[in-house]
């Protein structure tokens, strides 16, 4: 059975229209109107047991709507869904001491009070035996090194340190299902590939079903073996990571710097009855699209020796780019006119 | 449906029939009984966090006194009694008010509103337990924190300054601690329905304020009730707020005794269970529409 089952999953909010002018804030006051605005749009998906899956897309996409639909924040407008077994809304108490959820810009911690006091106070809300207590918090005082920390305030914190006690206290229960909410937002490289590398052995270790949003592709890339991504309230892409580089990484570029003026149609002569594609920054510089299927190396062996090269770079479409042009084209389908539209970065020298 | 990691709270477990399950539901009400009351240890010692405020607290409390009793005894002036109050009396239920307010007083109105307006309320709804009963717990926590460092040491201080007469009667002072609590139980109520108001109007700031000013004044803080107009005091003794200030500090200063006491006490329960019904209302149309702001 799965672990989060969602069916045509829709919610709609209710938002209140301002009129404009003296006039209309004068009107406003007697009678409101309202826009309907559909954040998320009968999307339908299942996750099973022991996955870490990634929940992507832009700023106002609907991400963190369907995931308070699926804690059980919000009730929804329309469709069905289960988390565990349990309808999160309709049985609210009992869901949620299944799960555990961060949300990476709220702080769930007391302000005031030493971290251990949270810690205790939450031990109680979710029932938890002192026997049980005690070892998972030195497990994982011990995993995310909190041992200096756990007797000061949260307000005397770091951003880092805060959010590795925020694990510890969504985990403390030992939930089956977990959803963070852009957990590593804010944070440097160090603490991020700590709380990855966590994440990574909780899941192996404990079969933890993971539901991941983030901006950072780099947590994906990390963790997860599948991604959803969602446009305007609409899944557009719900695969495996490697099929979606596949698919959209349709090709690497070669970009050559010349000692001497080259000029393009010659270049074109030089791969004659290849599919590659030639674009000229100047007469020193030219740039090859290459298609996936092909070699590199049979382009660059009839180019290289016949032009003055000075220099060459491979540039590899790395996951920011492809999805960067996604949400630009705002559909996974439509992915030749975004191909070219690529931008050049993550470029390695050869 | 859920590994097996997921022992303890895992509420299979509690569904195992026979003694076992009794005894692990008997833990489990334990442990969230005991959880709520530690909302009342948390915010004590959220209190006591901050030593400043605990401080001009005090101050602040016995100015307050000061500065009604210094009013009413010019009003007096060489009279003896208004609206039944003796300067004596008058004097007693100054002080009485102020303290009892430092116990029944909270800012859960705002502390609700907060959380609903700045989303934070989602971290509320991902806990396994009753959000407006982790509140009121909470303010449970503050009233004892003034109480205990407030309210005693300001009432000394009071008794110090101003000719401050307590009761005797045992009677009247277990009635005025069970009235009290009451008085917590009542305003919270009021503040708890002010606050949810924020699920339902973009702002309620002016909801808050005019409810603080109401309670203030209707409930016989700043002037007893029976010193109101008669029309206004008899509309004033058909609401709520009266039974906040106004009907404890009325069995400590002696003017009901007896009988009479349960009278007014009665008035307090009625008022409880009144209020429950907005209240459960309010939130359940609340979890329906919750809209969480930012994202």
């Amino acid at each position: 059975m799965a672990a989060i089952d969602v069916h045509d999953l829709r919610k709609t909010f209710k938002v209140q229209k301002n009129r404009g002018g003296l006039k209309g804030a004068f009107v406003d006051l007697f009678k409101r109107e309202y826009n309907e605005v559909t954040a998320v749009k009968d999307i339908s998906f299942q996750i099973p047991e022991g996955e870490i899956c990634g929940y992507i897309g832009e700023n106002g996409a609907g991400k963190s709507t369907t995931i308070k639909m699926l804690t059980g924040i919000l009730v929804p407008t329309s469709g069905r869904l289960t988390v565990g077994g349990y309808v999160p809304y309709e049985e609210r108490e009992k869901f949620v001491r299944n799960i555990g959820v961060v949300f990476g810009q709220r702080s769930q911690l007391w302000w005031d009070i030493g971290v251990i006091e949270s810690f205790e106070l939450l031990r109680k809300v979710y029932r938890v035996e002192e026997a049980d207590y005690k070892k998972r918090l030195d497990e994982l005082v011990e995993r995310l090194e909190l041992q200096e920390l756990l007797n000061r305030p949260v307000r005397k914190l770091s951003l880092g340190q805060r959010m590795r006690c925020e694990l510890v206290a969504a985990l403390l229960h030992n939930p089956s299902i977990v959803f963070l909410d852009e957990p590593t937002i804010g944070l440097d490289i160090v603490v991020k590939s700590e709380i990855r590398s966590f994440l990574k052995d909780m899941n192996r270790e404990h079969g933890t079903t993971i539901l991941l949003t983030t901006h950072d592709l780099q947590d994906i890339e990390a963790l997860c073996s599948r991604v959803i991504m969602l446009d305007d309230g609409s899944i557009i892409y719900d695969g495996g990571l490697d099929e979606l580089k596949q698919r959209w990484g349709t090709g690497r570029e070669v970009v050559f710097q010349f000692g001497t003026a080259t000029k393009l149609n010659r270049l074109e002569l030089l791969t004659e009855g290849m599919p590659v594609k030639w674009t000229a920054e100047n007469n020193l510089g030219a740039t090859v699209w290459i298609p996936l299927e092909m070699n590199v190396s049979d382009v660059l062996g009839r180019v290289v020796g016949q032009a003055d090269i000075t220099d060459i770079k491979i540039i590899e479409t790395n996951t920011d780019d492809i999805v960067r042009s996604i949400y630009q084209s705002g559909s996974a389908n439509k992915a030749e006119e975004a191909n070219l539209a690529l931008p050049r970065e993550g470029a390695g020298h050869v | 449906m859920f590994n097996a990691l997921s022992d303890a709270g895992s509420p299979q477990g509690g569904q195992d029939a026979g003694t076992e399950g009794q005894e692990f539901r008997r833990t489990e009400r334990r442990l969230l009984l005991e959880a709520y009351f530690d909302f009342i240890r948390i915010r004590f010692l959220t209190m006591l966090a901050y030593r400043l405020n605990y401080y001009t607290g005090i101050l602040i409390y016995s100015l307050n006194i000061g500065v009604n009793y210094f009013t009413w005894k010019a009003i007096y002036g060489q009279g003896e009694s208004l609206g039944g109050f003796t300067a004596a009396q008058m004097t007693t239920y100054v002080a009485v008010s102020w303290m009892a307010r430092a116990f029944y007083f909270n800012n859960l109105d705002r502390e609700i509103s907060t959380d609903i307006r700045d989303g934070s309320i989602a971290i509320q709804f991902i806990r396994p337990y009753n959000y407006v009963l982790a509140k009121m717990m909470q303010g449970l926590g503050e009233g004892m924190f003034r109480f205990l460092l407030f309210m005693i040491p300001g009432m000394a201080l009071a008794m110090l300054l101003f000719p401050v007469h307590l009761p005797h009667d045992p009677a009247a002072w277990a009635g005025f601690l069970v009235m009290l609590f009451f008085s917590f139980l009542i305003n919270s109520q009021i503040n708890i329905i002010t606050g949810l108001l924020a699920f339902f109007v973009e702002n309620n700031e002016g909801l808050m304020r005019m409810k603080r000013v109401v309670v203030d004044l209707f409930s016989g803080l700043i002037i007893p009730i029976s010193l109101f107009p008669g029309w206004l005091s008899s509309i004033l003794k058909l609401l709520p707020f009266q039974a906040i200030t106004y009907l404890p500090g009325s069995v400590f200063t002696g003017r009901v005794q007896g009988v009479g006491i349960w009278n007014v006490f009665g008035i307090q329960i009625i008022w409880f269970a009144v209020l429950l019904i907005p209240l459960f209302w309010l939130y359940r149309a609340a979890r329906q529409r919750l809209f969480v702001q930012g994202g």
